[in-house]
């Protein structure tokens, strides 16, 4: 390898370009545009958790002065069309029904009608005196009586897929199985010296993100559609409303606003086809917009899942053998990340055996969206509790432990592929050096550590450099920046062209503005589309030194360029050094305006791994906790923009934290959410937490030009084992069911103190 | 009503002005700092014909303290409360109940009164109210009337005010020497939650440090607040040592007939009733001596 390059932007915190507009509210956000005749949108939702619709009436509404427009599935053609989406593919007939039910409700809030009218209030009120006839069926909230052999059945065509079970052939609500093993884990096991088995179960949580689903569309008597919504993927909303609304998709465009957070959850559409199909109905614009309670109920949450876990070591800490048993819950329609838990889960460890199987459950549940490193908390939660197991029944440090048993580059994941330069050693490393690790601990206080791991994905990614007269520089990419992509991508056009960071303008393109680009996720794009970013940034190089080279009449090979200057091959002569500025200054005399493009595939990403410690303190009288302390350590390959990094490492914290004490989707017998509300569905606020600390390792990505690895979905993966870990230290009690709620602490410690009281 | 919500917006200057606005209308409900009120219209849980905005009469916006006590006006914000440096020396039981409500954005509205009409087992005010022996003084067609605090609610969501009435202020006795109060209430976040329990503590030592007074209230464990006088006799002749503090914590949990919901089981708030009750009783006992 050449030596590491040296950076000037790079690793700098420069304020965000887009940050003042969005303290001041002047950013636009989904629910935030008004276009002229617009109507408002109102869905009507079912319920009942699981019924047949045996008839829909929509004369009353229809006839409901101010109503222009009213829609039921029936109204919408069915597809077959699916969207790949790097491993898994988004199947559009389930996205369609999911949106919009046709012939059965299949969770309490499921959608079965919309009303586009004048006001909002009119279009509620339409909304309520649409008849409905319903044969209520009988409820499967959770995995136990989804499995049981007399379960109702969700959707009777549906088999299960892959390696099944035996006697697995009939009606089931066991979407797919999956196996992966590797060694003789019978015989593995029969060689260990300590055998550590549980059972965990988590309950479905949800994202969180502060902005509720919104769109506004417009469809004209052309079948020419825009529309305007909050999304992490403008393309993948704009293929999924041609297939689901019956557009050709080079009819549709797909602006994207602001987005005030998606993690995973704003890729699926709920509105935006319907607001489509209501707009072409009234030939006005049609704009939507989801109350909280609505985007608990009816977007995409995270499942709910039972996992067994077994390990095996032997006396010096070496792991010998593993098994796992992972059942999610994907809620109404099959697809839940169980697939990528099972990938994950022993992602950390060298073990020469271990056999996991992995099942998606369908349940009357809204179906489950990605979520932050989608099915890698579920699995780290259980494996990373049983492996601190391990170390206490050893009596070794958790961390030695890990470390002893930590894979490293050249070692074969558990998922197939060899590593390449992985963090996990220097993470760890970093964690015991620490002083956090080391500290002394308050009465009633624990500490825990757990590690995390995430895949991180490449795929498509296009950007576009345009370079003005001036000397300054727009960048433009298909990606909704969610995490301050912009700023790091303003950030690499710096550094490569050698302008100051605040004369590069970026911006997010709509699906006619940008080359086609995959979704905000995955933690690609700083890796992608930064890829591509740099590659169009060096385009606009290229063509300077050649405009330089013109100028100069030398060959452009003999051009060369440093700190963002044309150099003429020595003994040029009246030839000077160019800067940027004086290049774009003479563009319409040397050829005319410079635009810079780039566009790639990037087949591969640079999987990462965290380190969390948590220190907790426990109210052995109420059950209440309190995170006092708490560390982040993470791979990040290159920190582009540090301040974005360290936010993503902190902010992934806080909602693990919040999955591992309070979050959690509450359901009464009927299968309805008692808690639809940020009131009862309790993530942390501000004050919950203390200060995070990050601790940002960098061991480059070779893939990436700069190193990079991707951050923002590593960090969700190690909190609710860390907390939980904690938890055991501080109260001697492992707990294996999430959330650690001050009623089930209490009810727990209770519990332990009547039995040793016994004893 | 097509959707047509024309809801009236008034703004009487003076409590006779009021009252008229609120008898002629059943359907006109009472604005003070609106922070649950217009939470409950936007969900759609109440419908008013007319919000009668009361921040505009003065003696709803007033704290007069003198010999006999307080006098706080039952619309004046949680904020002004909080920042009066007398009344936190003489009530800091209460005012640490004002201070928990919602944050600071919702301290700049919300109020007393506000708390008390809504009428909330889980409001946060109610029981540091109850321990003070407050006096609710209620404006109506028919003049003034006065109920003590522990009588004002009588279910979820309901009060003794007829129609046409409204709550006008708080009267509390001005503390006897040696007496201090605190609440504690548990919720699994720090700030922007609901009471899964609450406690109230007032208590009144002689010269030696014996009680020779105490009041206890719990909260969120019944459909209105509840006065709990075994606990208080528990305290009463006690030094306030561990073993009357036990005895009183028991008989508050003994009092409490919890149900259980999303927030928390019936056994689980019945057991943390009593363990917010010594704990309270502690804090108050701690503070009554230092006076
Ligand atoms: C985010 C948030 C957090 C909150 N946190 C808490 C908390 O921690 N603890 C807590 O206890 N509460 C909390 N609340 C609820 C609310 O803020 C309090 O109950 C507050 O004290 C209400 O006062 P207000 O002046 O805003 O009442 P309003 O909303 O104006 O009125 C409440 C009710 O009382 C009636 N009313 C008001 N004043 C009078 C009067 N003078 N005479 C007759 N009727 C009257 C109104 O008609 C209405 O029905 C929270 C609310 C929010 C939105």
């Amino acid at each position: 390898m050449t030596t590491p390059r040296e950076f000037k932007y790079v690793g700098t915190r420069p304020i965000r370009h887009d940050g003042v507009d969005k303290v001041t509210g002047r950013a636009s956000y989904g629910a935030d545009v008004v276009w002229p005749g617009m109507l408002h949108g109102f869905v009507l939702r079912s319920p009942h958790a699981h019924a047949r619709i045996v008839s829909i009436d929509t004369r009353a509404a229809e006839a409901t002065p101010g109503v222009k427009a009213v829609l039921t599935g029936k109204d919408l053609p069915e597809t077959t069309a699916t969207i790949a989406l790097g491993e898994a593919a988004i199947d559009l007939r389930d996205v369609g029904d999911n949106m919009l039910a046709r012939t059965k409700v299949l969770y309490h809030g499921h959608a079965v009608a919309a009303v586009a009218a004048t006001t909002i209030d009119i279009a509620r009120e339409a909304a309520e005196k649409i008849q409905v006839v319903y044969e209520v069926l009988e409820p499967v909230t959770g995995i136990d009586r989804a499995i049981a052999a007399d379960a109702p059945i969700l959707h009777p065509a549906l088999r299960t897929k892959g390696a099944a079970s035996p006697g697995a052939a009939g009606p089931t609500n066991i979407a797919s199985r999956l196996e992966f093993k590797r060694g003789d884990v019978d015989a593995a096991f029969a060689e260990a010296d300590v055998v550590v088995e549980r059972e965990f179960r988590t309950p479905m949580v949800h994202q969180g993100y502060i902005e509720p689903h919104a769109c506004i569309a417009r469809c004209g008597e052309d079948g020419r559609a825009v529309v305007w919504c909050t999304t992490q993927g403008p393309f993948v909303v704009r293929d999924a409303c041609a297939a689901i609304a019956g557009l050709d998709p080079a009819h549709v465009k797909v602006i994207p606003s602001e987005i005030g957070g998606g993690f995973g959850g704003k890729i699926v559409v709920y509105l935006e086809p319907m607001a489509i199909a209501l707009s072409r109905k009234a030939q006005r614009p049609v704009k939507m917009v989801m109350g909280r309670d609505e985007v608990f109920r009816a977007t995409g949450p995270t499942s709910g899942s039972r996992v067994r876990v077994k390990l095996g070591a032997k006396r010096d800490g070496t792991l010998v053998a593993a098994t796992a048993s992972l059942w999610y819950e994907a809620g109404a329609y099959r697809g839940s990340p169980v697939g990528a838990g099972a990938m994950c889960a022993l992602a950390a460890y060298k073990i020469p055996s271990f056999f996991i199987e992995a099942h998606d459950v369908v349940v009357n549940k809204p179906k489950v969206a990605a979520y932050r490193a989608p099915g890698s908390p579920i699995a780290a939660f259980a494996v990373e509790s049983v492996v601190d197991e391990i170390a206490r029944e050893l009596k070794m440090d958790p961390i030695e432990l890990r470390l002893k048993n930590a894979n490293a580059e050249g070692d074969k994941a558990p998922y197939g592929p060899k590593y390449g330069p992985i963090g996990l050693k220097q993470i760890l490393e970093a964690a015991r050096n620490h002083p956090h690790w080391t500290s002394p601990l308050a009465a009633n206080q624990g500490r825990g550590i757990a590690v995390g791991f995430w895949f991180n994905a490449g795929m498509n990614s296009s950007a576009t450099v345009i370079l003005d007269t001036d000397g300054s520089a727009a960048v433009v990419t298909g990606n909704p920046d969610i995490g301050g992509t912009r700023a790091a991508q303003a950030i690499m056009v710096a550094e490569e062209l050698g302008i100051p960071v605040e004369r590069v303008r970026p911006g997010v393109g709509d699906t006619d503005g940008s080359g086609y680009t995959d979704l905000t996720g995955g933690s690609r794009v700083c890796y992608a589309t930064g890829m591509a970013v740099i590659r169009a940034a060096e385009d606009v190089r290229d063509q300077l030194k050649a405009r330089a080279a013109q100028i100069w009449n030398v060959a452009v090979d003999a051009v060369g360029w440093e700190n963002g200057r044309a150099i003429p091959p020595a003994g040029t002569e009246k030839a000077e050094a160019m800067t940027v500025a004086g290049l774009a200054a003479k563009m319409a005399h040397t050829g005319g305006p410079i635009v810079g493009r780039a566009s790639l595939y990037a087949p591969m990403a640079g999987p990462a791994f965290g380190a969390h410690i948590c220190d907790l303190e426990v109210d052995s009288e109420t059950g209440q906790s309190k995170v006092v302390r708490y560390t982040v350590f993470q791979d990040v390959g290159r920190a582009v923009h540090p301040g974005y990094v360290e936010g993503q490492m902190q902010g992934g914290a806080a909602q693990g934290i919040g999955w591992a004490l309070n979050e959690e989707y509450i359901y009464d017998a009927d299968g309805v959410m008692e808690n639809a509300g940020f009131l009862d569905y309790r993530m942390p606020v501000a004050s919950d937490l203390p200060m995070i600390d990050t601790v940002i390792i960098e061991v480059p990505n070779p893939l990436h030009p700069y190193g990079v690895r991707g951050v923002g979905e590593v960090p969700i993966v190690p909190p609710l084992a860390a907390v939980a870990n904690a938890m055991r230290d501080a109260t001697g009690i492992r707990f294996t069911e999430l959330p650690l709620s001050p009623p089930r602490v209490l009810e727990a410690i209770e519990a332990a103190s009547a039995v040793s009281v016994g004893a | 009503m097509n959707g047509m919500l024309a809801i009236r917006y008034e703004t009487p200057q003076s409590v006779g002005e009021a009252v008229r606005l609120m008898a002629a209308d059943p359907d006109a409900r009472v604005l003070a700092g609106g922070t649950d009120l217009l939470v409950q219209f936007r969900a759609g849980v109440r419908q008013p014909s007319a919000f009668v905005d009361v921040k505009r009469i003065p003696e709803l916006m007033s704290i007069t303290i003198d010999g006999q006590g307080l006098r706080l006006g039952a619309a004046t914000a949680a904020a002004v409360i909080g920042e009066h440096v007398e009344l936190r020396t003489l009530w800091p039981g209460l005012v640490e109940a004002v201070q928990l409500i919602g944050s600071t954005q919702i301290q700049g509205r919300g109020s007393v009164g506000g708390n008390l009409c809504n009428a909330s087992p889980a409001a946060d005010t109610t029981c540091a109210l109850i321990v003070n022996r407050a006096d609710c003084v209620i404006a109506g067609p028919g003049g003034e009337r006065t109920v003590p605090v522990e009588e004002f609610c009588i279910a979820p969501g309901r009060t003794v005010l007829q129609r046409g009435e409204l709550l006008i202020a708080l009267r509390l006795p001005r503390p006897a020497a040696r007496t201090s109060d605190a609440y504690l209430r548990l919720i699994p976040r720090s700030e922007m939650d609901i009471a899964v329990v609450g406690a109230a503590v007032s208590v009144t030592l002689d010269a030696n440090g014996v009680c020779r007074s105490a009041r206890v209230a719990i909260g969120a464990v019944a459909p209105t607040a509840l006065l709990v006088p075994e606990a208080a006799k528990a305290l009463v002749g006690s030094s306030l040592d561990a073993a009357s503090l036990k005895r009183a914590a028991e008989a508050a949990s003994t009092a409490a007939r919890p149900i259980g919901d999303k927030r928390g089981t019936a056994g689980y708030r019945r057991t943390v009733a009593g363990v917010l009750t010594r704990r309270a009783a502690a804090i108050a006992a701690g503070r009554a001596r230092r006076k």
